[in-house]
């Protein structure tokens, strides 16, 4: 029964799209965080989706393959009082683009909204073909 | 007497059950909107309805031709055949085919036409009972 390969299709997308915003959080959360537990600033953090084969061979679902780090140079900030400032005075703040990260989380928003839709239609379906031949 | 009632319903269990797997294909495209290098997939739905018919009075098509006794029967991968690549209207930068308008518009479209099915099957039923019924 196909319709209910959508709710593992989307089901699979929405914890993908999930794992996204989770890093979004990250992000903007530690977005000042000028050091970390092996010392160096805070990297931002990317997902990277990949299509998944599911039950049927042309449908596929969606799985975060990775969490890559952007390797992006550290912002620098001039902050000679700051105690992580260099003999220059500038501080490594994180490479994170919080513009960017702000249209990330909205997309990731959308994205998930639509992968709940289409579950819903799915289901509203699914009650109709069971109520087929009652009334 | 069974098979005529089988008959009668077969077109529109045919129609719901290709209506199911496109529904399943474009639930597939919007959970993958995201991924890099996904190519969006449908049905070519006047060739798969052909084929689902064909396949349900003909269990052959399914078929491949085998030249050992020892050669396992072929398995569809699909009721209705294969899906095909969606035409590129507006291609982005990431290799991602799927057009979000192109597709929560053919789903909508697609779950109303399945529902239409359910609704002639409940008619065609409630004219069956009330012919048995003689009312």
């Amino acid at each position: 029964m196909s319709l209910f390969n959508v709710f593992n299709i989307s089901g699979s997308a929405m914890s993908a799209q999930a794992q996204r915003l989770n890093t979004v959080a990250s992000n903007l959360a530690n977005a000042d965080s000028a050091t970390s537990a092996n010392g160096t600033p805070y990297k931002s953090k990317q997902v990277v989706f990949s299509a998944i084969p599911s039950k049927s061979a042309d449908a596929s679902g969606v799985k975060v393959t990775k969490v890559v780090e952007d390797n992006s140079p550290p912002r620098m900030l001039y902050d000679p009082k700051h105690p992580l400032a260099n003999d220059k005075g500038y501080v490594s703040m994180p490479n994170v683009n919080v513009t960017e990260e702000m249209v990330n989380m909205i997309s990731a928003s959308r994205a998930y909204q639509n992968n709940v839709e289409t579950m819903n239609a799915a289901k509203t379906m699914l009650m109709k073909t069971l109520s087929i031949g009652q009334s | 007497m069974i098979n005529k009632l089988d008959a009668a319903l077969s077109f529109h269990q045919n129609a719901l059950r290709v209506r199911g797997q496109r529904q399943e294909l474009i639930a597939a495209n919007i959970a993958n909107a995201d991924t890099p290098h996904y190519k969006a997939r449908d049905l070519d739905f006047n060739a798969a309805m052909k084929n689902a018919m064909a396949g349900a009075s003909n269990k052959e098509a399914f078929n491949t031709s085998k030249t050992s006794p020892n050669h396992i029967d072929g398995k569809p991968s699909s009721i209705g055949g294969d899906a095909l690549f969606r035409p590129v209207i507006q291609g982005s930068v990431d290799g991602n085919t799927v057009d979000m308008d192109v597709e929560r518009n053919q789903f909508a479209d697609n779950a109303i036409r399945y529902e239409a099915s359910i609704i002639m099957i409940n008619g065609q039923l409630k004219k069956m009972l009330s012919a048995i019924q003689g009312q």
